[in-house]
């Protein structure tokens, strides 16, 4: 159960004098059941590379197949494809339309087909997902809430949808760390409790270190790296750098304390990690 | 498939139409305009076509963005066509049920749907060879004249630079929603055609919100800006009319004097 991407290249605006190539044969495999962060700065291809997952895009070659249906097809069959991959765009909340929260969250799983009763069940469960109390927001309308609330609506949105794949796009653009946190606490609780893969964009390092086991850094419209989170950090930084890509600072401060002649063990990505690592090399207990 | 609206867009070059002054460029366009409609022989429309085509070529633009823009509007011009050839006086040339086409008909259809072509082109390459910002300078400039009776000029051109400003944004804005709402499983393009009215709601609904919140942003970065409208505003560019434009107005009132003479000529002469 997996998204393989064959070799798939993109051209906007083709045959114009405005074509820019934005994908340039890029083949990766994404397994269910793995967090998996894409990187690069901006203009990377980050996004038309999300948004050939679920078939928005139609590569100019190549093709993406999730689950062994090729995404692009006619049919049923990739209907269906498509709607196993859930898409959480950047400002989710823009695209927030019904009167109450509850049709909202509802108009996915309504799409996909599934009676009411399923649907009922599904948008409670995405709510209680998002932590957003049934009986306080439903019946609301969502333009009523706060910017974090809207996201969240947003969100359920898609989870409602029950994907086996999930993609998010900067989910925590323009929020607050409150905010943040319980997202992206909330975003590992279905990921676990589901098992789903989900596909975080993100210009954060931090956010990649934190929860992602797999990096893909994307340059140039092309997939340059490959790895396990930490391994990416800790052997190609010379890469990043030239890739003009940061760092988590936590990473970067135990670098910082080493040369100073601390002398830090094992693999520092997360503040946690380096709390832990000083609290060891200072002989500090109870950490 | 939103990359397709031509009408407006600025074609960037260098030609002599492109460094005309927008006055200049308005003006013969109204000009062109009444023209169409003085145009009644079948040499007239000749001229005026030969004219589009010599002004054309003068642009250097490619013949395809030019032909691109009556695409949009080639269901009227179908229309205006079938209308007249089927609901023309006169002897009837050819007859089937309820349906006679005349000699009339056809004449007058062609030169209807002519008409149509000949105004769209002109507009096209008014607006393919001027930028929206120096077209709206033009007609404030053409509009001054005209605040003493109370026209509001400036504000008027404020309104038409902000409206220009946000159709890239805004159809930015729809390609981003339809993706969205398509990832959600939205459906644009099957159903009767009620069905797909009511399918454009989560499309239309959050773009009204999100315009109506770019509005209310604009308001406040234009106010936190000093703005105060458009009295002792001074502007970088001066429009200042060349010689250029004098050879402009010429070629204008030639064609404007060939299409009176041929109107209006006969009897002029037989007197």
């Amino acid at each position: 159960m997996s998204i393989d991407v064959k070799n798939i290249s993109y051209t906007y605006m083709a045959k114009t004098p405005f074509e820019c190539q934005a994908l340039d044969q890029v083949s990766v495999t994404i397994n269910k059941g793995e967090f998996v962060a894409i990187i690069g700065h901006t203009g990377s291809g980050k996004s038309t590379l999300a948004e050939h997952l679920n078939g928005l895009l139609h590569p100019t070659t190549g093709a993406v197949y999730v689950d062994g249906i090729d995404v692009n097809g006619k049919g049923a069959d990739a209907k269906k494809a498509r709607h196993q991959v859930g898409m959480v765009f950047q400002y989710p909340e823009h695209q927030l339309f019904a009167e109450t929260v509850y049709e909202d969250i509802a108009f996915g799983p309504r799409n996909s087909g599934k009676d009411p009763d399923t649907v009922d069940a599904a948008v409670r469960s995405a709510m209680e997902f998002v932590n957003l109390d049934f009986a306080t927001f439903a019946q609301r309308s969502p333009f009523a809430l706060s910017g974090g609330q809207m996201r969240r609506v947003a969100i359920a949105g898609v989870v409602a949808m029950e994907p086996d794949y999930l993609i998010m796009d900067e989910p925590s653009a323009g929020l607050d760390p409150r905010s943040r946190n319980m997202i992206f606490a909330q975003l590992m609780t279905i990921f676990k409790k589901r098992k789903m893969a989900v596909i975080l964009i993100t210009h954060s390092m931090e956010e990649a270190a934190l929860y992602a086991d797999r990096l893909l850094v994307m340059s140039g419209g092309k997939l340059c790296i490959d790895g396990k989170t930490s391994d990416v950090f800790i052997n190609d930084e010379k890469t990043l750098e030239k890739l003009a890509v940061d760092v988590p600072e936590s990473f970067k401060l135990a670098e910082e304390l080493q040369q100073q002649g601390l002398p830090l063990k094992g693999a520092i990505l997360t503040e946690a990690q380096l709390v832990k690592a000083i609290a060891k090399a200072k002989g500090w207990s109870g950490c | 498939m939103l990359n397709d609206i031509t009408l407006g867009q600025y074609y960037p070059g260098n030609s002599f139409l492109h460094k005309l002054d927008p006055r200049t460029k308005i003006l013969a366009t109204f000009f062109f305009m009444a023209a169409v409609f003085i145009a009644e022989s079948a040499l007239s429309y000749g001229i005026l076509l030969a004219f589009v085509f010599i002004v054309a070529f003068m642009a250097k633009l490619p013949w395809k963005m030019l032909l691109k823009s009556i695409k949009p509007l080639w269901v009227i011009i179908i229309l205006t066509l079938g209308i007249h050839i089927f609901t023309g006086q006169g002897e009837p040339l050819w007859q089937w049920k309820m349906f006679t086409v005349t000699r009339e008909g056809i004449v007058l259809g062609v030169k209807m749907s002519l008409r149509l072509i000949l105004l769209l082109l002109i507009s096209s390459l008014l607006t393919f060879t001027t930028s929206p910002i120096v077209l709206t300078d033009g007609i404030e400039s053409l509009l001054t004249p005209f605040k003493k009776i109370g026209v509001p000029a400036h504000e008027l051109a404020m309104m038409m630079t902000i409206a220009l400003r946000f159709i890239p944004t805004l159809l930015e804005e729809t390609d981003r929603i339809m993706k969205a709402q398509s990832a959600r499983g939205a459906d644009f393009s099957s159903g009767n055609l009620i069905q797909r009215a009511k399918n454009m709601l989560p499309i239309l609904i959050p773009l009204f919100i999100s315009s109506f919140r770019r509005a209310d942003e604009l308001a406040m970065a234009m106010e936190a800006r000093c703005y105060r409208g458009g009295k002792g505003r001074t502007r970088m560019h001066q429009l200042v009319y060349g010689s250029r434009d004098g050879v402009a107005a010429c070629g204008m009132a030639v064609l404007i004097l060939v299409l009176c003479i041929l109107k209006w000529g006969g009897t002029l002469w037989a007197i």
